[in-house]
């Protein structure tokens, strides 16, 4: 049996006396695409950051590649795992941003370089060529040598995007990747993201780009309020909704 | 009616048919450049042709080697002490956002501290220190360990005094200054750099503190500034820099005031090549913040423009 990329059971998270997420359950399989949707503040955005621990979450159990986010299982304990384990861990995971967040102090090349040669300590060189070839996979590789602020939103998004695969990551997140870009530049970013899940990656994507939802996805994901409402392949879940409030969600924005 | 329109201002572009009109006569103008010329030309005057001013005092003593030898100190004083104040003060600062209570605590209670007292006390502590420390050892407390031993008027020199009295000073005021940086530097930096597996520090030290120098710097050439002429302070604790060396010597020919503008003069010297040196310093970590460099001086020269116009994107 291969084991979950994702796991999820009954996972809550709390902001102060706000309840963010109350028990999601879901699973995502190695190579599965899993699109998130649901209006904004429903969780998908937390639900994402709990992955790879950039929340904590409050109860539940939460899972990536068979292992405990965050925690060590020792007997019937959880030991909290120290800061470096995390990061190993995070390390292993990718995660693009609405607003890019690429370090605006950095080259495109450096972007992508940055993270292998101090986290995985490889040698410039190596780190070069392989950065080069990914920048070029998205579609940027004459951009080497220019700084975030000289690029297109979409030219931006595609960099963070390599910057993220550079690390090699067994799963990749995306927090609505393309909300923030102009109307004309969100097929490009699309298109990258479409090449990545032909190539196999896990992916789980926060996002209300419909077609992208209904040509990718494996699975797709209707949340709201802090609740999974329904999911299933994304004809079901597009085309067919059972639940009131996914047709509701659903009339508002195909 | 509404104010004349600045068609003088129009942006020279590539636009077809460039409005060529009148510009506006502005009268106020010449008449207060005439005033400011006339005031201006008085007090040259006054200043060139006052017999008491004895400008030719000044040039004998403008680099006379006691005064050279103020100058290198006031420098080596100024530098240490800025160096000694934006290590303590990063240091401070990252204390400062430490989760952890005591190290954030004690990081206040030192700023605090330093700040709610005048330097000038803080240099005659230090310069007194000996009145109640006659001794001074570097070591482990309480379990007898020692590395450095001696006594207190042979450790803390005068100049060691100063160093401590401004640049312990100057500390305070820069974990301020470090951490309005650091605290610019938006969340999402962070993010992402935790989701690359990047370490605290690691983050820290590429990713936020590259992006909190372009905050940190302007303030910090104010400070350096500042430093240069709060270390004359230092000549009250018998430090022979610039301004005690100029006592010196109009203590012995009584002529105050032509070795004050002697000083001045030195210390306008020396502000004015840290400015140049901030202005570099502050092109260098625009990197990446604007689309593109503004030209230095030179360059700007060379291309003849001089004009105010500004950068525009749309």
């Amino acid at each position: 049996m291969t084991v979950p990329m994702v796991e999820a059971e009954g996972v809550h998270k709390r902001f102060g006396r706000l309840e963010v997420l109350k028990g999601i359950t879901l699973r995502v399989m190695p190579g599965e695409v899993m699109v998130l949707l649901g209006p904004s503040g429903s969780g998908k955005s937390t639900f994402l950051r709990c992955i790879n621990h950039l929340e904590k979450i409050n109860s539940g159990r939460l899972s990536v590649d068979g292992e405990l986010v965050g925690y060590r299982q020792v007997g019937d304990e959880l030991h909290e795992l120290r800061e470096s384990e995390v990061a190993r861990k995070r390390a292993e995971i990718g995660m693009v941003f609405q607003h890019f967040n690429l370090f605006p102090h950095m080259t495109a090349l450096e972007n992508v370089t940055c993270a292998p040669m101090r986290v995985k300590r490889i040698p410039r060189d190596q780190a070069n060529a392989s950065a080069r070839e990914l920048l070029a996979r998205v579609g940027l590789p004459d951009k080497l040598a220019a700084y975030p602020a000289q690029l297109s939103g979409g030219q931006q998004q595609r960099v963070a995007i390599a910057r993220a695969l550079a690390m090699q990551p067994k799963l990749m997140l995306f927090d609505e990747p393309t909300s923030a870009l102009d109307p004309e530049l969100v097929d490009e970013v699309l298109q990258a993201m479409q090449q990545l899940a032909r190539d196999g990656m896990t992916m789980i994507v926060v996002t209300h780009e419909m077609g992208f939802a209904r040509e990718v996805a494996h699975t797709v994901v209707f949340m709201d309020a802090g609740v999974v409402v329904e999911s299933g392949g994304p004809t079901e879940v597009l085309t067919k909704p059972r639940h009131e409030r996914t047709k509701a969600f659903l009339s508002k924005v195909l | 009616m509404s104010g004349p329109v600045a068609t003088d201002r129009l942006e020279q572009g590539r636009r077809p048919d460039e409005i060529r009109a009148v510009p506006v006569r502005r009268p106020g103008r010449w008449v207060a450049a005439a005033l400011i010329l006339l005031f201006a030309a008085s007090l040259i005057h006054s200043v060139a042709t006052n017999k008491q001013l004895e400008w030719h005092v000044v040039g004998e003593f403008l680099f006379d080697h006691r005064i050279l030898d103020g100058v290198v100190m006031t420098i080596e004083l100024t530098v240490s002490a800025m160096t000694m104040g934006v290590l303590l003060g990063v240091v401070l600062a990252v204390m400062r956002l430490s989760p952890n209570p005591l190290v954030s605590g004690a990081s206040w209670l030192y700023i605090w501290f330093f700040r709610a007292t005048p330097v000038l006390v803080q240099l005659l502590f230090w310069y007194n220190i000996a009145a109640i420390y006659p001794s001074i050892s570097l070591g482990i407390p309480f379990v007898g360990v020692e590395f450095v031993h001696g006594s207190a008027n042979t450790v803390v020199t005068t100049f060691v005094a100063a160093l401590l009295g401004l640049g312990l000073n100057e500390g305070a005021y820069m974990a301020e200054i470090v951490r309005a940086g650091i605290i610019s530097v938006g969340e999402g930096q962070t993010d992402a750099a935790l989701s690359l597996g990047m370490s605290r520090l690691q983050i820290m030290r590429r990713i936020v503190l590259p992006q909190a120098m372009r905050v940190i710097i302007p303030p910090t050439g104010n400070e350096t500034i500042s430093m240069l002429k709060t270390s004359s302070l230092a000549s009250v604790i018998t430090l022979t820099e610039l301004l005690l060396a100029s006592e010196n010597i109009y203590a012995v020919n009584f002529k105050p005031i032509q070795l004050l503008i002697v000083a001045s003069i030195w210390y306008a010297v020396m502000t004015s090549l840290l400015y140049i040196g901030q202005y570099y310093l502050e092109r260098h970590y625009a990197r990446g913040a604007t689309r593109e460099l503004a030209l230095t001086p030179l360059q700007r020269i060379r291309m003849g423009l001089f004009s105010f116009r500004r950068r525009e994107w749309s």
